[in-house]
């Protein structure tokens, strides 16, 4: 009897000190869920524009609703499927190419001998990962415009200059190489992980049996690789959407709207400076429904092929 | 036979070298004459004939830039920015990442606390109904615009949980047995353990905070608010829009122009803070974007 009650009363304290501590938790977690309702959870409650006349001066209580009025004026401007293909154009092309050339740079790196010369060039191709587009898009400007390095080049050889800012047709491509410029090095510490995980006894066996560089890479590189590759390939499926509003931002102009201009672009050019608040916000809304579509998809496949997730 | 593999063997190699170097200098040369542009004269940058070397060799464009108060004006907020923004952020990544670690044994809300999150992660109301909200909020011209809608960084926060859920149970059961309340087992236990991986989310927070600016366009309606890339931004776009248009021959264009070793100048300047923290941003991105991005 009086075992029980010393046990039940150990027992007690012990609970107490749990909830004591759970208390504590959710104590921790109030400024940061405060923050959270602030400043994403009641622009989530402005969405409510997307369905209305909204004038600043009546607020979201005050104007008047519309219902799909935007979403159909949406789909009838000619403009906004330019906008949706120009930004899946850029952005597959940045992961596609992106991705081959971090993938095969991995590869090659690997394959230096020389730690000295492997370490300054790791230092070097990182680099530009860290540099804001503000900055990277003057040296863009620099390399690329009609008198610029690029267009020496060319003309030394004996090529017509292009004006790769300000053509339709090559600002797409200017703008998915400068970006692969940027990140290709950063993309590659990932694979050269991978790389560096494969076991080396696979390599001597192969080399051994008389299989060359090449085969090598063929039949033990790259399957050592191609969990991450499919991971990585999954994960940027949410990022079909995004061309990059800082780069695009930095580096168009009216001449190349056409074939620039993205969808996040797009909304802040109309929605926030054209003040067309309503409109921009629809526009602004049908992309995120679609990103959070992609992005679970994303985890779900990302979960059942590579036993990996996100969240 | 024997001779011809190895001579292929090492051109493959010569190959390899080649493209290594080669992949090397076209990430470092564009950003070298840049500061190659800003050492030259004005007469030399108008006329192209600046490559990897200064031509007439000047530090004016760096003594102008000592006498232009806007550009350290916005320099500074751009620190304060800086400070503020990682100061807010790592309290929060610690406060939320800690609680969150625990099992729903511990922390029976656990999973409300966590789709929280995760919800805003997958959705935001876009750029219009935040700018309303900070807007609304009269942030705007603040420097509180630029640090408080980025106070929550749910991807550093997820981080640091899948961290201190890592750290091994024995050691936070020793610290309770001995009395220790779940705040001192955070700083005495959890903390001590994971400065790397804090070190990956601080230098995730210092990075975004320096380069961005965007809010400092959208949020600052006056030019002497503007932080620092912001500000040089503004200074940059006309340009390029000028040579977009493909008069940069034009001779009324020609003194905006000669802004060019300026203008290179200000965006070297600008990216000294963050060649001073280059060594850590290698060491830490790497092992936090290796080990912690993705969670088995």
């Amino acid at each position: 009897m009086k075992l029980d009650n010393a046990d039940s009363f150990e027992l007690k304290k012990k609970n107490n000190k749990w909830r004591s501590s759970e208390a504590t938790y959710h104590w921790m977690m109030i400024p940061g869920v405060i923050f959270l309702l602030i400043f994403n959870f009641t622009p989530m409650f402005g969405i409510l524009m997307a369905f209305q006349d909204f004038v600043p001066s009546k607020g979201i209580f005050g104007s008047a609703f519309v219902g799909l009025e935007h979403f159909r004026y949406m789909f009838s401007l000619p403009d906004i499927a330019q906008v949706f293909r120009n930004t899946i154009v850029i952005a597959l092309g940045k992961i596609i190419f992106g991705s081959l050339l971090a993938i095969v740079f991995s590869i090659l790196l690997n394959e230096i001998r020389l730690k000295f010369l492997k370490k300054s060039v790791q230092t070097i191709v990182y680099l530009p990962h860290f540099l804001s587009w503000v900055v990277l898009a003057t040296v863009v400007v620099n390399m690329f415009n009609l008198d610029g390095t690029v267009n020496q080049i060319l003309t030394f050889f004996g090529f017509e200059k292009m004006n790769f800012l300000g053509s339709n047709t090559l600002f797409q491509p200017l703008i998915i190489s400068t970006d692969v410029w940027k990140e290709f090095g950063f993309n590659s510490v990932v694979y050269l992980a991978a790389i560096t995980a494969i076991d080396p006894g696979l390599h001597e066996a192969a080399s051994i049996d008389g299989a060359s560089w090449w085969k090598r890479v063929w039949h033990i590189t790259l399957p050592g690789m191609l969990p991450i590759i499919l991971l990585l390939a999954i994960l940027s499926l949410p990022s079909v959407l995004d061309g990059g509003f800082d780069q695009v931002y930095n580096l168009y102009s009216p001449m190349v709207y056409e074939t620039g201009d993205i969808l996040d672009t797009y909304v802040y050019r109309i929605g926030l400076i054209g003040r067309e608040y309503s409109f921009g916000t629809a526009v602004g809304l049908f992309k995120s429904v679609i990103g959070m579509i992609l992005i679970l998809s994303a985890n779900n496949m990302a979960k059942k092929y590579t036993d990996r997730k996100l969240f | 036979m024997v001779k011809s593999k190895r001579f292929s063997e090492r051109a493959g190699r010569f190959i390899i070298y080649a493209t290594v170097i080669f992949l090397g200098l076209v990430c470092l040369l564009p950003l070298w004459n840049i500061v190659a542009i800003s050492f030259s004269s004005n007469e030399a940058v108008v006329a192209n004939a600046v490559g990897l070397k200064p031509v007439n060799f000047t530090t004016k464009a760096y003594e102008m830039i000592m006498d232009d108060a806007q550009f350290w004006r916005s320099f500074s907020i751009s620190v304060q920015r800086v400070i503020l923004s990682l100061i807010i952020n790592l309290v929060i990544i610690i406060l939320m990442a800690y609680p969150l670690s625990k099992t729903k044994r511990h922390f029976k809300a656990r999973s409300i606390y966590m789709n929280l999150l995760i919800f805003a992660m997958l959705f935001n109301g876009g750029l219009i109904p935040t700018y309303l909200v900070v807007k609304n909020l009269d942030l705007i011209n603040t420097i509180w615009a630029l640090v408080l809608p980025g106070a929550v960084q749910v991807f550093s926060i997820i981080l640091i949980m899948n961290f201190f859920i890592g750290v091994p149970k024995s050691l936070e059961e020793a610290a309770i047995i001995d009395g220790a309340s779940p705040i001192q087992v955070l700083l005495k236990v959890y903390i001590p353990i994971s400065l790397p991986a804090l070190a990956t989310v601080a230098l995730f927070s210092i990075v975004a905070n320096w380069n961005d600016f965007f809010q400092g366009l959208i949020y600052m309606t006056k030019v002497s608010n503007y932080p620092l890339m912001t500000y040089i931004q503004s200074l940059t776009i006309d340009i390029a829009e000028m040579i977009n248009s493909g008069n940069s021959n034009d001779l009324q264009n020609i003194s905006e122009v000669s802004n060019r070793n300026l203008n290179a100048a200000k965006i070297v300047i600008s990216t000294i803070p963050l060649l001073l923290i280059y060594p850590f941003l290698q060491k830490y991105f790497v092992t936090g974007i290796v080990v912690g991005s993705v969670k088995e």
